[in-house]
């Protein structure tokens, strides 16, 4: 009984330690200006929108009295990250699959040092490639282009989509694409006939993967950004006033800018630990 | 050739083109996307190219080497890197481990409570750094506010010396604790509940168990969680970036902060692609270290 009590208490401490810094941010983001430094902290408040407004530019007026200088410039960097993280992964994934089937089931020469090739280039540090790319993209004039950055994310994703893929298309049984091709369907028929059906909620959590990745990535978009395809985690960043840190609206733009990638880990819990392993550990 | 050998000749040769169009693509973008720019900076490390002045790019040999190798400064940022990476992973190891022995039998409500202690690794480290510098903040910061109610003094978390690299180490751990919990649950969970009913059966204490069942058995999965947390920790640019910039003075410089500072503030490209070299070199010896775990991990 007291040994269950001890651990109750215990996993609370834990929930309370993983969880206050989130709801900080996101009461933050709620609460009026001389609320959010007070001292002592507000644990009770009249709840405003106001940051939220000025975030997406819904009240300027209102805004300047409280010393913001011009628009906020989240929601063109929001959309952009949504188009850079959605059209890179959808990239990464096409292609990952289609090689990961080809690894999952053909003999291919020097298949090892492939697949170590393929997942080495993940663990090369951003920093160190990030010189190059930055060299190598103003003579292309890439950069600052969304082309440029979802060329970057989805080389980043590739490598984890064919190793996570791979896993889960191993899974599949060998004897249903068998049975098809007997039934006179072609290999290529029977990948999209039969495997892919077969396949789907994994490709579905390597999505959800590959997106929570482009979509958090802050290095590249640093470097590799200024104005037309800067995405939203450096520019929250920017998001300063005449009267220094505007505490409230980078509240504001942080859950917003959370709500999806919370959401999405709840739907890729059950392959939390595949994904983050590159799919090395099987549950 | 009759028409057996010619069907199977044709399935043959399909079957090639077939894996030619499902791994070529990928094949080629990895290699064009990732030699390509190795091969390029390696070049230019032996320059003395800056992306900022247009002149005449010369080649210096190995002087940018042996300047960065000579500099005792890099191997400060070095210390510091690791100092960084050995606290927060040794601590991360701890907590995460211990996290996922409490959790380990199931209770009401568990799916819910190891979703949520997930959630910190899977947002973004710019995000996260934000969150801390807010609740870190020395005056209006409600974590100096929660220490108070135990009577403990303010503390000056991102501004004093000696305590700024462990408020970094200390976000970089509520953020990746939960990795390592993971991890370590995933192999607590795999563990044949008969093994235990055998100890049960021979009266085996608490300690036997855990030492002869529960450790061997998770430990090669324990090993894979630090080794990414190490490969990961080392490389940290974002939390560093956002939280103190290097800063105060140089105490939270980490060999990433100190290699963007040289590429992008001073602008001597050259010389950071070979700074860049020298880490990779030693990036690529922990990755294999790593790969080597996951094949043992893998045949056992």
């Amino acid at each position: 009984m007291t040994r269950r009590i001890v651990k109750g208490i215990l996993i609370g401490l834990a929930l309370f330690f993983f969880l206050f810094p989130i709801y900080w941010i996101v009461a933050t983001s709620f609460k009026q200006w001389p609320d959010i430094f007070a001292i002592p902290p507000k644990f009770v408040f009249t709840s405003t929108a106001l940051h939220y407004k000025a975030l997406f530019n819904l009240n300027l007026e209102e805004m300047a009295k409280f010393g913001q200088a011009g628009k906020s410039l989240f929601p063109p960097r929001f959309v952009n990250s949504i188009i850079i993280a959605g059209l890179s992964t959808l990239l990464s994934v096409v292609l990952g699959t289609f090689s990961a089937y080809a690894f999952s089931r053909f003999k291919v020469k020097g298949e090892g040092d492939l697949l170590f090739f393929i997942l080495s280039t993940r663990m090369l540090p951003p920093i160190v490639v990030g010189i190059p790319f930055f060299v190598l993209y103003r003579a292309l004039r890439l950069i600052d282009t969304h082309v440029g950055l979802i060329l970057i994310y989805m080389t980043f994703n590739l490598s984890f989509a064919v190793w996570l893929m791979k896993g889960f298309i191993d899974e599949i049984p060998k004897e249903f694409e068998e049975a098809a091709m007997v039934d006179g369907y072609t290999r290529w028929e029977a990948f999209l006939k039969v495997i892919l059906p077969q396949a789907l909620s994994g490709i579905a959590a390597t999505a959800v993967f590959c997106l929570i990745t482009a979509w958090n990535e802050f290095f590249f978009a640093l470097i590799l950004t200024s104005e037309r395809a800067r995405t939203a985690p450096p520019s929250i960043a920017a998001v300063q006033g005449t009267a220094g840190i505007n505490w409230g609206q980078i509240a504001a733009g942080v859950t917003v800018f959370l709500i999806p990638v919370v959401v999405f880990t709840f739907l890729v819990r059950k392959y939390l630990a595949r994904g983050l392993t590159f799919g090395v550990i099987k549950r | 050739m009759d028409g057996k050998a010619k069907a199977i000749h044709q399935k043959a040769l399909g079957e090639y083109r077939l894996k030619l169009y499902f791994i070529g693509p990928t094949l080629l973008v990895l290699i064009i996307m990732n030699i390509f720019p190795l091969i390029w900076s390696l070049g230019l490390s032996f320059t003395n190219y800056s992306s900022l002045v247009s002149k005449q790019i010369s080649f210096v040999g190995f002087s940018n080497y042996s300047r960065i190798l000579r500099d005792p400064f890099i191997w400060k940022y070095f210390q510091t890197t690791a100092r960084l990476v050995i606290v927060a992973v040794g601590v991360e190891f701890l907590l995460g481990f211990g996290l996922a022995l409490l959790l380990k039998e199931q209770f009401k409500g568990w799916g819910l409570v190891t979703t949520l202690i997930l959630v910190p690794m899977m947002l973004s480290p710019v995000v996260v750094g934000f969150f801390w510098t807010f609740i870190m903040d020395a005056n209006f910061g409600v974590l100096n506010f929660l220490l108070s109610l135990f009577g403990l003094k303010k503390v000056l978390w991102l501004t004093n010396p000696h305590i700024a690299l462990y408020a970094v180490a200390l976000v970089d751990i509520w953020m990746w604790t939960p990795f390592v919990m993971l991890i370590s649950l995933t192999g607590l969970l795999a563990i044949p509940k008969s093994l235990y009913e055998a100890a049960d059966i021979d009266m085996a204490s608490w300690w036997f168990k855990f030492r002869r069942i529960t450790l061997p058995l998770v430990s090669p999965l324990l090993v894979l969680a630090v080794l990414f947390r190490v490969i990961d920790a080392f490389k940290m640019f974002d939390l560093v970036f956002i939280m103190t910039g290097g800063g105060p003075g140089d105490v939270t410089e980490t060999v990433s902060m100190s290699l963007y500072r040289l590429a992008f503030n001073k602008f001597k490209t050259g010389e950071s692609c070979a700074m860049a070299y020298i880490i990779l070199i030693l990036i690529i010896a922990l990755s294999n270290l790593l790969i080597r775990w996951i094949n043992r991990t893998k045949a056992a």
